[in-house]
């Protein structure tokens, strides 16, 4: 998409955004950032979408019959195949002749970077026309906060418990973004729910582009954080503040900061205001912020920025 | 009727069955000895003969799920698989036939790894008879061209509304080259109307599809299904006759039964082998020995009015089984038993297992099996299972 194509699109705002609601009446957790995501990328695609779900929070919640929480088109799929379901409903719709409609998958980071990435490469290789959303909470959440491949360093979850012999997660997240990336995809980008102006751009820039897009939203969740339910907003945009996690974009073979913040907020400050983070060590601590510093270097080095 | 003959491997049959049937995409990952039906259709939806969207999916899991998504907006599908395959597949069958999506499956039977073996036998297919797949075995490749045809309109009806598997065995059928007619797209567009579900997403009428359910309502969802599989044996009937009419070749239902009216023995086959034992049994007529065969064409709804009307004709039952439940019997012959124990039939049974991992099954053991059948009419004796042709010794 040229740098012209995207400035026509019309932007959405808190001003222009639709009231209509598409994910409501559903039995997510008080402050869960996963729901937030959802409901407002609904609210930018709109009611000419299918929505695909695996197993997962926001299907868990969603699909409880006979309560259902999506007004628009929605389907949970396999637990690996979230993305080639939508791919097929993609592919059905077409050949029945539909026209002007998008499909979007709402997938956890465990769906995501794990069991279903095998189906979603497959759906970047055929440039299918589906924008995937994974929004990370950086653990099997649905089933009682076990490990994943996004879950951070020194995460204590309920299969990676921190004690006397292990820090808690031994293993940092897996760099999906960039995995996405190296399909060439054409459009991929990271956002946190802390940024909600950010994410909706790039869920708008998504919406107009044909075929494979990719956004990885950060997603905060008490239940399984240890966070008070009223600061999930402020705590997705901490991360992003002390550059654990980072906000950019792919777009035409190239990679972008969207964020480059001159000074980081505090780690420790971040880490040590949530139970899953709170056995951490000084040491453990220096070690994240040592694998945050590396990969920025990285980033301010190959990637463009401001 | 004007003929159009032509000569093809039953992999071929099948793809041109489905070619007939205009399905709107096509979601396959290649194994062998599947290949020859998806590279068929490749080539025809490259050269335009057939308008449906060909989808490389990159795992026979992702075949069924991307079928299954595009059976959920209300289009046409079609997937094929064999052996691996089908058991990378196997969440996907339960929830396809769960979710009512009515997907037709070509199955190449082919035995299951370990050891790897890319012969044939229906250890495959039989191991899902519970995943909520209706299942037909085909005898040839004409069968094979003409049960796609009438799958889409079996699976699609409202009243079943269930994902439909057709098997055939690899190589023996999936290889073989037989002279099949190919009907005219003019008589199967008039038998095979465009698929209509209420059952699928719209923006007209939004849907929430696929949904969880709670101990309250589950066991009505299951209900619903298995009600939905045996209004499926009406369907597959009138489906037949239908077919019968308009086409001129009858299939004849659930079962086929050859030469049984006044048969004393039987032989229960499943698959490509009813054509050998249809050579074998005639050989036995010929010669004054009162034998027959029910060709079992539907696993799943199972026959089960058929076999007990039958046994009440017959003095002995031998089921031919390719394929085995370790620990017990063959699986073929543990249905036909549950039927036959319903019936109160006091008849010799007998479950040969043979033809694993593609080892043939020659005319000569067919014949042993008649006469293992007639041998034990008099000696009353219970039920046996036998490996026949075993090349090693057994204390058994």
């Amino acid at each position: 998409m040229t740098n012209e194509t995207i400035m026509n699109i019309p932007r959405v705002t808190p001003k222009n955004m639709t009231e209509q609601e598409f994910f409501y009446g559903h039995k997510a957790c008080a402050g869960c950032g996963g729901s937030v995501a959802v409901r407002l990328a609904l609210k930018v695609l709109g009611e000419r979408t299918y929505s695909a779900l695996p197993a997962g929070c926001m299907a868990a919640v969603g699909f409880i019959f006979p309560q259902m929480a999506f007004k628009n088109n929605s389907i949970i799929t396999t637990f690996p195949g979230v993305a080639s379901m939508a791919s097929g409903i993609a592919a059905g719709a077409k050949a029945l002749g539909q026209t002007d409609f998008k499909t979007v998958c709402f997938a956890g980071d465990g769906g995501t970077a794990d069991i279903g990435l095998q189906a979603l490469s497959g759906m970047i290789d055929r440039d299918d026309d589906v924008l995937y959303i994974c929004y990370d909470n950086e653990a099997y959440m649905n089933t009682g906060i076990q490990k994943s491949g996004l879950t951070p360093y020194g995460t204590h979850t309920t299969t990676t418990p921190a004690g006397k012999n292990l820090p808690g997660s031994k293993t940092h997240k897996k760099n999906v973004f960039e995995i996405i990336a190296a399909h060439d995809i054409k459009y991929a980008a990271t956002a946190s729910i802390g940024y909600p102006q950010d994410f909706i751009n790039k869920v708008n820039k998504a919406k107009h582009i044909k075929g494979a897009t990719f956004i990885h939203v950060y997603a905060s969740c008490p239940t399984g954080w240890g966070t008070p339910t009223n600061t999930s907003i402020e705590i997705a945009r901490e991360a992003v503040d002390c550059g654990l996690i980072f906000l950019a974009e792919y777009e035409n073979g190239d990679f972008k900061l969207n964020k480059n913040p001159k000074e980081f907020a505090s780690v420790k400050e971040y880490l040590t205001k949530q139970g899953r983070f709170k056995h951490m060590t000084d040491e453990d601590i220096e070690q994240v912020i040592g694998f945050r510093d590396m990969k920025w270097e990285r980033m301010r080095r190959n990637w463009n920025h401001k | 009727m004007k003929t159009n003959k032509i000569f093809i491997s039953g992999d071929e049959a099948a793809a041109h069955g489905v070619r007939l049937s205009r399905p709107h995409v096509i979601a396959a990952y290649p194994i062998t000895p599947q290949t020859i039906t998806v590279e068929r259709l490749s080539e025809m939806v490259e050269s335009g003969e057939l308008d449906a969207d060909y989808m490389h999916v990159e795992s026979e899991h992702s075949a069924l799920s991307a079928a299954m998504g595009a059976s959920s907006v209300g289009a046409r599908t079609f997937t094929a698989t064999s052996s691996q395959g089908l058991l990378y597949m196997v969440e996907a069958m339960h929830y396809a036939s769960g979710g009512r999506y009515p997907i037709v499956m070509m199955n190449a039977n082919r035995s299951v790894a370990l050891p790897w073996s890319i012969y044939g036998d229906q250890r495959d297919s039989l191991s899902q008879l519970d995943s909520g797949w209706i299942q037909v075995y085909v005898e040839d490749a004409q069968e094979a061209l003409d049960m796609m045809i009438q799958a889409y309109k079996i699976a699609e009806h409202a009243k079943v509304l269930t994902p439909m598997m057709v098997n055939l065995d690899g190589f023996i059928l999936t290889h073989t080259y037989e002279m099949v007619e190919i009907p005219d797209q003019d008589m199967v567009d008039k038998f095979l109307p465009p698929f209509e579900t209420p059952n699928k997403m719209s923006f007209e009428n939004p849907k929430n599809m696929a949904f969880s359910s709670q101990p309250d309502d589950n066991t009505e969802f299951k209900y619903q299904q298995n009600k939905a599989m045996f209004d499926a044996i009406e369907v597959i009937e009138n489906t037949e006759k239908e077919f019968g009419e308009q086409f001129g070749r009858n299939y004849h239902g659930m079962v086929e039964e050859y030469m049984c009216d006044d048969a004393e023995a039987v032989l229960v086959t499943l698959g490509s082998i009813t054509g050998t034992v249809r050579v074998v049994a005639e050989q036995l007529r010929a010669r004054g020995l009162k034998v027959g065969i029910l060709k079992i064409r539907y696993m799943r709804p199972f026959p089960e009015k058929e076999i007990m009307e039958l046994s009440h004709k017959i003095k002995a039952i031998g089921v031919i089984d390719k394929d085995i439940s370790f620990g017990y019997e063959g699986t073929v012959f543990t249905n036909v038993n549950s039927a036959l124990a319903k019936s109160n039939a006091t008849i010799f049974k007998k479950n040969f297992i043979g033809g694993l991992g593609g080892r043939d099954i020659t005319k000569a053991e067919i014949e042993k099996m008649y006469k293992d059948l007639l041998a034990g009419i008099s000696t009353n004796g219970q039920k046996t299972v036998e490996f026949f042709n075993l090349k090693v010794e057994t204390n058994d």
